[in-house]
Order: C-alpha cells, then sequence, then structure tokens
C-alpha cells in the first residue's frame, strides 16, 4: 500500500466547512480500505480536533500521514493555546459558549474521546501558543 | 429495518434520499447532544434529534449515521439540505415528539445502538 501525506487548512469560527476536513479524511481512509472500526477511530479523532480549532483555536492545520502499520494525525493551530492541559483532558471540562452548546458541542468530551479512540496520543501547548495535537492508530494486517 | 417503513411509521417528510428508501438500518439513536453521537456506538443507526443545524449533518457522517429525522416537525434550512444532500445522508422530518417517534419505531421492532453493540 502507498504510503500517503495530505494537509487541509482549518479555519477558525468558519461552521459554513467546519468538519468538512474530517469527512475528506474519512473518504481517504475508506478508499485505501482500512477496516471499518479503525476508520471510524480515526474519522471521530479527526472530527473532534477539528472542531477544537474551528470553537476555540486559531486558523490551523490538519495533516494525515498514512503508511502500512499506521495512521497518524497531526493537528495543530495558532490560537490562544490551552494553559492548563491535564484540566483541558478531564471530561466534562469546556470553556464552550452557549451557541456552542446549542449547536450540540461543548460537553467536554472532546479531548477525552480523542485520547480513548488513539492508540497513540500527544498534546502540546502553552498559552498564546496555540494547540499542537498528534494522534496515531495501528494499523492491522493488509490493507490496501 | 427499511427507510421506508421509518417513513411509513414517523408519517415522515422524505427531505433528502426519496432514492434510498431501501436503505436497510440497523438501529436507532435519540440525540440532540452532538458530543454523545461521537462517544458511543451509532454506526448504521437512524439519528432522530430536535437539532436542526448544518453539523448535525456532518456529525452523522463522521459517527457512520445513516439517516437523521427531525422530530417536531422541524424544517431543516436549505443550507442543512444542501449539505445531506452532498454527503449522501437521507433527511426526514416527522411531526411526532422526540418520545413518540422513538416508541413508535421500538414497536416497529428498531432498537438502540446498545443491543446492537451487545450482540455483535
Ligand atoms: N485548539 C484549541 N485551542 C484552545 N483551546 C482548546 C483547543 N482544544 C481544546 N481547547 C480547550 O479544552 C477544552 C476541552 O476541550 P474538549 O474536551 O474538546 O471539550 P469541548 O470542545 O466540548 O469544550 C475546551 O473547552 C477548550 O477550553
Ligand atoms: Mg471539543
Amino acid at each position: 500500500m502507498a504510503h500517503l501525506t495530505r494537509s487541509f487548512e482549518i479555519k477558525a469560527r468558519d461552521f459554513s466547512r467546519a468538519g468538512e476536513v474530517s469527512i475528506e479524511v474519512q473518504g481517504i481512509l475508506k478508499t485505501i480500505g482500512f477496516e471499518a472500526d479503525c476508520v471510524r477511530r480515526a474519522s471521530i479523532c479527526a472530527y473532534e480536533s477539528e472542531m477544537n480549532v474551528v470553537m476555540h483555536g486559531g486558523d490551523g492545520e490538519l495533516s494525515l500521514t498514512v503508511d502500512p502499520e499506521n495512521i497518524l494525525l497531526e493537528v495543530e493551530d495558532h490560537g490562544p493555546g490551552i494553559e492548563n492541559i491535564e484540566l483541558a483532558l478531564q471530561e466534562g471540562y469546556s470553556t464552550a459558549t452557549i451557541q456552542y452548546r446549542e449547536m450540540g458541542f461543548g460537553a467536554g468530551m472532546g479531548l477525552p474521546n480523542i485520547k480513548k479512540n488513539a492508540d497513540f496520543f500527544e498534546i502540546h501547548s502553552q498559552k498564546g501558543q496555540g494547540v499542537h495535537l498528534k494522534v496515531g492508530f495501528k494499523v492491522d494486517g493488509d490493507n490496501g | 429495518m427499511k427507510l421506508a417503513d421509518i417513513r411509513d411509521t414517523l408519517h415522515a417528510q422524505v427531505i433528502v434520499g426519496n432514492d434510498k428508501l431501501d436503505l436497510s438500518v440497523k438501529a436507532g439513536t435519540g440525540s440532540d447532544l452532538m458530543s454523545d453521537m461521537l462517544t458511543g456506538p451509532t454506526s448504521g443507526a437512524v439519528l432522530l434529534t430536535g437539532l436542526c443545524n448544518v453539523q448535525v449533518v456532518r456529525t452523522s457522517v463522521v459517527a457512520g449515521v445513516v439517516a437523521v429525522v427531525l422530530v417536531r416537525g422541524k424544517q431543516p434550512a436549505p443550507e442543512m439540505v444542501t449539505q445531506a444532500r452532498k454527503h449522501g445522508l437521507p433527511l426526514l422530518s416527522t411531526p411526532f415528539t422526540m418520545f413518540s417517534a422513538c416508541g413508535r419505531l421500538f414497536d416497529k421492532g428498531l432498537r438502540g445502538v446498545e443491543e446492537k453493540a451487545s450482540r455483535s
């Protein structure tokens, strides 16, 4: 199976496109022929992190890297960053506004959900410097 | 259960997906919380929701939901219809409330996603 790297721009507060990058990633992973559960977990992580950039972050980028054994997602934005990562990772912690809650988001389950679904999880951030998230998925067997 | 059965059971209007009435729906889920949709098993399910915005469509696609039914007769904005069409996601609207719509489908034999999870 081919190695593949693709990058996508994510615009902060752009709800006309919020989630489209993740749906494109889902399509690519399905087309390659990865197992359904793996595609689902990776797509959910992509979507939760894309929505976080749109709602809480600044303009950023999602990169997808695929090789025969791994799917890697890197999501980086240049927004306000997260001051207390440990707190942000707790289930239920959210700074989401009423507007986001009315859209069905802001339950504070995004980052914990990403961590749960990923086989590899790394997050770096400093106040004022954006967020850099890396999540990986082990792919078993002979896809593509 | 077929999408056509869901339409009939819920007296629903099919806004997108008249070409997909033969689609098989494995389970049902009812939620207004998109975050919940992403944390539970929803693959192959129909989503009943009172939430009526574009993000419902995108969340459903990511979560593997196969059709969306808006309850209480809600009508989607044109942008939501456009997105549902673009992503090939059937979109229906039923006059029933969330409780009644879920009950009617359950009565016809459709079960929740957790039962689908425990069966498999
Ligand atoms: N990219 C980001 N930039 C700034 N803050 C973020 C970012 N991602 C997450 N956060 C912070 O972490 C919190 C928890 O995120 P999450 O678990 O996804 O829950 P939710 O998005 O529902 O608030 C957010 O409310 C926000 O304060
Ligand atoms: Mg989030």
